[in-house]
């Protein structure tokens, strides 16, 4: 009797490793196999028709062609480090000399004169659309709350709304450039006009699903919450610290990662009109260079520009996920 | 004429002063040049093979020698750039030679800005896309070997332009901004050729330059050209290099004539800075233009002995870059007309031969006579007012002194540049245009007259 339970058992422990493994590996297929081969079929197809695309500039790249790319643009920001090292030496021993010669004179070390590589660029793409993003966030998100407590500013607003959420970053551009070479008028400017003129684009566009998505979340709120709220007479900051914020989280953060995912589409469009330093730029110059190797730099940008929009958004998914009580609505 | 001070109204009589003028008074060495007020300074330049003389000053530490801190950027095109220059965005630019004297008299954007160093000769050249091409080659005479002869003359294009007519076409073509050198060396080789190239009438709000116009000129950025002919929406273009090499490379078109054939050894672009600036801060302006000498010499050194090192710098992204194969064709003496069709240009690009550096003001009026010639300058204007306008923009007095500090700090000498004792800042009467017309700098309106084609005395559209 003993004996046939613990065969019993077994078999039931049996089964149950095989189960395991078998969700382990359908997992692990889903995880990694799978994609592997759909990239793998990707690269294949996308080398097969490039060598058959010949443009004026030679033939479209093909995987090989990029990757050569990735390596010479980092091997280039090397030499321009290694330039801005010689750089600074140079001036240090400039300014002691200037010293000697006169000793009031206030030596200050000038930022390095060369140019920005690839992955320099990179970086100032990056904090561009993030603070576009804050700013757009610092205004979408109050104004969202208020259009959503307010049914009657809500409508008053709301065609505004409607009528800006789908313009072009492109149709902004040349009214931001003026506005800001007008209005940003500093002898000692702490940030440069071009790096203002994204950032005011990339706020204008990317604010808009965040206005819409925070005053929906607010205006449907439970009504038990409100209610509660009520009875407890919660003035109208304390409700909305601690009722109407608490429960529009979820939309808050839905629309934040949109908002997101637009600002940085919109930013490429604006640095590449703009002549803004960026990615964008850098995409622009490579198309005016038109040199043999400008179409696998191009490439090699478009890769890159994807990969930081899939980070962004993960990043962005993380937080929605950490911050919001509901976790069905953080899906991917 | 006195550029030893800027030119002010009170100005009488030129011809009295040119006399006094140019007495050499300068003591000027590197002691009492001190330090430069503004350090850090931002250039701004298009991506043509004409900005050498900014990126070699950069990357041979010219700059830097003389205390300079200078940032390079590409511009998206020329009206970004002079923007840039009169907003203060940017200190100081490579420029059309036409801009700084346009923006002074007001045609476009007013501001004041003056150049004390013009930065080459020659550089430019026309491409036709191939289906042009094919259509004119019949009517130009060919050489033994079957090559065509040089110049080739607008002549074998009007037939052309004529069956296109009939069949309802425009012709059309691009050049760079409506006051580049580009503008008018393609009109000069149209009108040449008795294709009229169209006017302009700015008092009457017509800036399009079309009216009359057999030809239809419009603006396109030079990185631009290629791929907008490759486009089909014109049909050819006058350029500075690489691009018209890029069109051979492409195989899209065929350039047929270089500007060097069009008028030998012609001013092209200049050093642009808002005369505020250089009145702010004139030790900067001397330092830098003393860099710019430096560089310029070094491109022309040894028979074009630097160039290949030039042309490595400039085929960096951050520059031009085109291809070193696309720059090194012109840059390198040669220039490769139709595909396989490689001939000796030794004078191309000259950057510091010649004194290409020196801002004659002759080479201000030329082009002041060319906007009178198309209407951009809608009224007769007096000989003297030419003159002036030329000593407002262009600063010899400036050049003189960072020469003369070079002179003396044994970096040049004196027999490198102009006798500045004697210079008038006119050069003498110049022969060799491709219509065979002179051109006596000190008499603007004796020279309109000399056009068939054009805007003369008392015209007025």
């Amino acid at each position: 009797m003993s004996s046939t339970t613990v065969s019993l058992n077994r078999k039931t422990m049996a089964e149950k490793t095989i189960k395991v493994f078998k969700s382990l590996f359908s997992k692990l297929t889903n995880a990694m196999l799978l994609p592997m081969i759909g990239i793998t079929i990707f690269l294949f197809f996308w080398s097969i028709s490039a060598a058959s695309i010949h443009t004026s500039l030679g033939t479209f790249p093909g995987p090989g062609a990029v990757v050569k790319q990735f390596s010479s643009l980092y091997s280039e920001h090397v030499t321009e480090r290694e330039k801005a090292v010689a750089f600074f030496e140079r001036q240090e021993k400039r300014n002691l000399a200037k010293l000697e010669k006169n000793p009031d004179y206030v030596t200050k070390i000038r930022a390095y004169t060369g140019k920005e590589t690839f992955f320099d660029q990179i970086i100032t793409s990056l904090v561009t659309v993030t603070c576009g993003f804050l700013v757009a966030a610092i205004i979408a998100i109050p104004l969202g709350i208020w259009m959503g407590l307010n049914k009657r500013l809500n409508s008053a607003l709301n065609p505004i709304v409607q009528i800006f959420k789908p313009v072009s970053p492109l149709a902004w551009l040349p009214l931001v450039t003026m506005v800001v070479s007008a209005l940003y008028v500093s002898d000692d400017p702490m940030v440069s006009k071009s790096f203002l003129t994204s950032l005011v684009t990339v706020s204008l566009c990317s604010m808009w699903p965040m206005v819409i998505n925070t005053s929906i979340g607010v205006s449907s709120i439970d009504s038990d919450l409100l209610n509660v709220s009520k009875v407890l007479r919660l003035r109208t900051f304390t409700h909305i610290q601690k009722i109407v914020l608490p429960a529009s989280v979820p939309m808050i953060f839905t629309g934040m990662r949109l908002s997101f995912g637009v600002a940085w589409m919109v930013l490429i469009a604006a640095e590449m009109l703009a002549q803004n330093p960026g990615l964008g730029k850098f995409v622009w110059d490579e198309f005016q260079n038109g040199s043999s190797d400008s179409l696998a730099r191009i490439m090699a940008a478009v890769i890159v520009i994807g990969f930081i929009g899939f980070l962004l958004d993960q990043i962005m998914l993380q937080l929605q996920r950490k911050v919001s009580w509901d976790k069905s609505s953080a899906s991917i | 004429m006195n550029w030893k001070k800027p030119i002010t109204s009170t100005l009488k009589s030129v011809s009295l002063s040119m006399a006094i003028a140019c007495s050499g008074t300068y003591i000027a060495h590197a002691e009492s040049l001190g330090e430069p007020e503004k350090e850090e300074l931002k250039f701004g330049f298009i991506k043509l093979t004409d900005m050498a003389p900014i990126a070699i000053a950069y990357e041979n530490g010219y700059f830097e020698d003389e205390g300079l801190y200078v940032t390079i950027e590409a511009q998206a095109n020329w009206k970004v750039l002079l923007n840039g220059v009169i907003d203060g965005t940017l200190d100081g630019a490579h420029m059309l030679a036409g801009q700084p004297i346009a923006a002074t008299m007001g045609y476009g954007t007013k501001a004041h800005i003056i150049t004390p160093f013009s930065m080459d000769l020659n550089g430019n050249a026309i491409t036709v896309s191939n289906d042009i091409w094919k259509q004119m080659k019949p009517n130009i005479p060919k050489m033994a070997d079957g090559r065509p002869v040089h110049p080739i003359k607008a002549d074998s294009l009007k037939p052309v332009i004529d069956s296109l007519a009939l069949a309802g076409k425009p012709f059309k073509m691009g050049m760079v901004f409506p006051v580049s050198t580009h503008n008018y060396e393609l009109r000069y080789w149209l009108a040449a050729g008795g294709i009229h190239p169209g006017y302009y009438a700015p008092h009457k709000g017509d800036n399009s330059g079309q009216i009359d116009a057999q030809a239809f000129l419009s603006v396109t950025p030079p990185p631009q050209m290629p791929s907008t002919m490759e486009a089909g929406t014109i049909h050819g273009y006058c350029v500075g290099e690489p691009w018209n090499q890029q069109a051979v490379f492409k195989g899209i078109g065929v350039p047929v004539v270089t500007d060097y054939e069009i008028w030998k050894n012609n001013p092209e672009k200049v050093f642009g800075i808002s005369a505020e600036f250089a009145e702010e801060n004139p030790i900067t302006t001397i330092r830098l233009t003393r860099a710019l000498i430096r560089a310029a010499r070094w491109l022309d050194e040894n028979n074009n002995a630097n160039r290949p090192a030039a042309v490595k710098i400039l085929s960096q992204s951050n520059y031009v870059g085109a291809d070193y194969d696309v720059i090194a064709n012109s840059m390198t003496g040669t220039f490769e007309y139709e595909k396989g069709d490689i001939r000796e240009v030794p004078d191309f690009n000259v950057f510091f031969r010649y004194n290409a550096t020196f801002p004659y003001y002759s080479d201000a009026i030329w082009y002041l006579t060319q906007m009178r010639r198309w209407g951009q300058i809608s009224d007769d204007k007096s000989d003297q007012w030419y003159k002036e306008l030329a000593a407002k923009v262009y600063r010899p007095d400036i050049y003189e002194k960072a020469a003369k500090s070079l002179i003396a700090e044994k970096l040049f000498s004196a027999s490198e540049f102009p006798d500045f004792s004697k210079e008038t800042g006119f050069k003498a009467p110049q022969k060799h245009f491709i219509d065979n017309i002179v051109y006596d700098g000190n008499k603007p309106n004796a020279y309109l007259e000399k056009f068939k084609i054009g805007l003369k005395k008392g015209d007025k559209l």
